[in-house]
């Protein structure tokens, strides 16, 4: 057959390099910021102690870093790659120059939609999915037009047979739609604000299904996809064995889909739950390590050349990084290391071997790899690219190492017993305070290997300003002859399925389904799975405002709301957290890390003066805090005017607020309002400062009744068991 | 390990048939997987593998046709 000419778009990759490179070093940036307030928590208050600068606190900014790593700078550096591998390991070009373009610049929007509304505090909570409801629309309508554009250029191959890296690259466009979609289902209640349709330990579940597999699906599958393209193409060499690379496909995607409740191993989730998680993860490891050894053995016989050639040492610490991180997740996940490591740096330390090694260099070398290609050049300096892997990689050890120490002296700290059986740090600032020389180091680690990303950066630039202004790059092939949908004599099983695109589609979306089908809908369905504690009420007007001002500052990001039935738990915050504690919850905020303590319990353990002078400087109440200043909740009136709409909206997704209680909001918020500041104006102190203030007005008022509220519901419950 | 899972199920109606169908389910698959994978013949395999190597100009029908 006559061979056809096309073009390969290598605009829209360009145009993916200079996304990657930009938000990389934009979410790096942030990342240290947010690594500097653990030092020092007064860097950002440019106005003075008393103005404090609502969207430069910890807890609005860390969600920023988090978006901006995971879906700005990775998210970007995926596309870079697949529709750099995609276009040439199909022979096509991609399906529609407009849905590329849509594609980019949609994604693009969504990302600055996300650095204006995270910083304003507009938030679902939810981590990695805090996006408000309007951004998560575009969201999927973006991911839609990649996919079209993806399965498109699948369809119009001129290859017959679809390489392994584009299977992965299908697994992800489905698992990330079918994940998204289902945790982000909310209920809307103004423009930009909503709840989740699921409380408490539902809605932990539906999360934590969701971010894992996020992980899993957006951080892990689409980079394999890579790393079975780019380190062969590097290296000249097949990758070590295909057919492990299919064992590996089939495996990583059924068994990553179950894994998501190890995030909850010991919280009010139940049992059995918790193990068919433990059980799936640990069964991980060898999906993950044959993975791994594939993409190492790759480069087998080419030692030498990772000796000379930058892109490959990166790729070499990247893989190494993937098995480091494949064979920690695991080991979490067993219930009595994770014990140890849940609510401490170690998770922190083990994410981030996974983003700057496995992601971060895997990107940095597709980068420089791409660079050379893109403009026709060698690139600008090898030596740079060489200080910034040594930088990088330094960067990692000391990033990691100083939060594994910190993790596990908090843990044990936490933990300690005294012979008379109280606890030896029963103060928690005393563990924080511990392991600040440790956060300092971590800002180190992340300051080399953000000086290594800005080399990278200059580096291509420099390229790109010496290379040859960006042509696309004429091909032929043969289109494919038109055959049977049947197999053909003497064809294996898989070589057919695999060039059956929508079948294949089709199975991959049934094994992640049945994941999700199986870990969810039991929990969703029955009843009997949340036990419901009769004394357990909704919020009242004013707690609802103070804990939508909780979600707005996002303090799920430091204090978690979920006491593990652990006796240093126990006796540290109170009695352990019950599942039907949360059936108001919407959305759940269990929180996944205690830079600050547990407030589960934290209602009625100190009173309202307390809060009051906490929330204005925590130094004041407990010195040596390294909690941000809260003043502007002080100063700011409380917005009360969508309180209806709000209790209207929880009405309708379970929550038993009568017609009258939804009539009488106002009055009600005002009441307890007005009783607070009573409690208040206890205090000399607080008259003589605040006396002409009127702080019932203020949105300190309703924060306070939400933290009063936290974990009481129960109390009466307690005293009549202990009889 | 069966054990282990099913362990924890008694309180809820009809539960434990769940880790039971999961555990099966994704046993049959990967034996099954297995199977298929050893079966394809190493020449396909080969070629296949070789794809992400081709001169990015050149196209190839493998195998079979």
């Amino acid at each position: 057959m006559e061979k056809e000419q096309f073009y390969y778009d290598n605009k829209i990759v360009k145009m993916f390099l200079w996304a990657t490179i930009l938000w990389g070093v934009v979410g790096m940036l942030v990342g240290l910021l947010v690594a500097l307030l653990f030092i020092f928590p007064g860097l950002l208050e440019f106005a003075g102690a008393d103005n404090a600068i609502s969207w430069l606190s910890f807890g609005r900014l860390r969600p920023l870093h988090t978006n901006a790593v995971i879906f700005a700078f990775v998210g970007n550096g995926i596309f870079l790659g697949i529709y750099y591998s995609t276009q040439r390991l199909l022979k096509a070009r991609m399906f529609n120059d407009v849905l590329s373009r849509i594609h980019f610049w949609g994604w693009q929007a969504i990302i600055v939609a996300a650095a204006i509304t995270l910083p304003l505090g507009l938030t679902s909570s939810k981590e990695y999915a805090e996006l408000e409801w309007p951004i998560d629309i575009v969201v999927v309508l973006i991911w839609v037009v990649f996919g079209i554009n993806l399965i498109g250029t699948i369809l119009k191959r001129r290859q017959r047979h679809i390489y392994v890296a584009i299977w992965f690259y299908i697994a992800t466009l489905i698992t990330i739609a079918v994940l998204y979609i289902f945790n982000n289902l909310e209920m809307p209640v103004t423009g930009f604000k909503s709840y989740s349709i699921y409380a408490g330990v539902q809605d932990a579940l539906m999360q934590w299904w969701y971010g894992h597999n996020a992980v899993a699906f957006f951080l892990t599958t689409p980079v394999l996809g890579l790393m079975y393209y780019f380190v062969p193409k590097v290296a000249n060499r097949p990758v070590y064995s295909y057919r492990l690379s299919i064992i590996h496909f089939w495996t990583l995607i059924f068994l990553y889909i179950w894994a998501g409740p190890h995030h909850l191993l010991y919280t009010a989730l139940p049992e059995w739950a918790q193990n068919l998680g433990t059980v799936f993860s640990v069964m991980l490891i060898f999906p993950s390590w044959g993975g791994m050894i594939n993409g190492l053995l790759a480069l087998r016989g080419a030692w030498d050349k990772v000796r000379e050639n930058p892109v490959l040492k990166f790729f070499v610490v990247a893989i190494t990084g993937y098995g480091m991180a494949t064979f920690e997740g695991p080991m979490l996940s067993f219930k009595n290391l994770n014990a140890i490591g849940h609510y401490t740096d170690w998770i922190v330390g083990h994410v981030h071997i996974g983003a700057l090694a496995w992601n971060g260099f895997m990107i940095a070398g597709i980068v420089y790899w791409i660079a050379e290609k893109l403009w026709k050049t060698p690139l600008y300096s090898k030596k740079l690219a060489n200080t910034h892997f040594w930088l990088g990689t330094l960067g990692i050890i000391f990033y990691a190492i100083p939060l594994y120490v910190a993790g596990f002296t908090q843990a044990f700290m936490w933990k300690q017993f005294n012979p008379d059986g109280t606890l030896v740090y029963g103060n928690f600032l005393e563990t924080v305070t511990q392991i600040l020389p440790m956060y300092a180091m971590r800002a180190i680690g992340g300051s080399l290997y953000l000086t290594g990303f800005i080399l990278l950066a200059v580096n291509v630039i420099k390229t790109a300003k010496a290379g040859s202004r960006v042509e696309d790059d004429l091909a032929e092939a043969v289109p494919l002859k038109k055959i049977s949908g049947q197999r053909i004599a003497g064809e294996g099983w898989h070589t057919w399925l695999e060039r059956r695109t929508v079948l294949f589609t089709i199975l991959t979306t049934v094994a992640i389904l049945i994941g999700g089908l199986v870990e969810i809908v039991p929990l969703l369905l029955i009843k009997s799975n949340i036990p419901t504690i009769a004394s357990v009420k909704p919020y009242t007007p004013l707690e609802l405002e103070g804990r939508d001002i909780y979600i707005r500052e996002g303090c799920n990001n430091c204090h978690s709301q979920m006491i593990r039935p652990f006796r240093s738990e126990v006796e540290r915050y109170g009695e352990y957290s019950k599942a039907g504690e949360f059936i108001y919850d919407f959305p759940f905020l269990w929180g996944s890390r205690r830079t600050g303590p547990d407030v589960h319990r934290i209602g009625g353990k100190y009173n309202d003066n307390w809060h009051f002078n906490h929330m204005l400087d925590p130094r004041s109440t407990s010195p040596g805090s390294i909690m941000p200043r809260y003043s502007w909740i002080v100063q700011n009136d409380l917005n009360a005017s969508d309180l209806e709409g709000k209790m209207k909206a929880l009405v309708k997704l379970g929550v038993p607020y009568s017609e009258e209680d939804i009539n009488n909001a106002k009055e009600n918020l005002l009441a307890q309002a007005k009783e607070i500041e009573g409690n208040l104006r206890q205090d000399p102190e607080f008259v003589k400062n605040y006396g002409n203030s009127n702080i019932q007005n203020k949105e300190i008022v309703a924060i306070i009744a939400y933290l009063q509220r936290l974990g009481t519901d129960i109390k009466v419950n307690e005293t009549t068991a202990q009889k | 390990m069966l054990k282990f899972i099913k362990h924890n199920l008694e309180g809820i109606d009809g539960i434990e048939i769940y880790p039971m169908i999961s555990l099966l389910l994704f046993f049959t698959v990967f034996i099954v997987m297995l199977v298929f994978v050893l079966k394809l013949p190493k020449t396909s395999i080969d070629e296949i593998s070789q794809l992400p190597l081709d001169s990015d100009n050149n196209n190839k029908e493998i195998s079979n046709e």
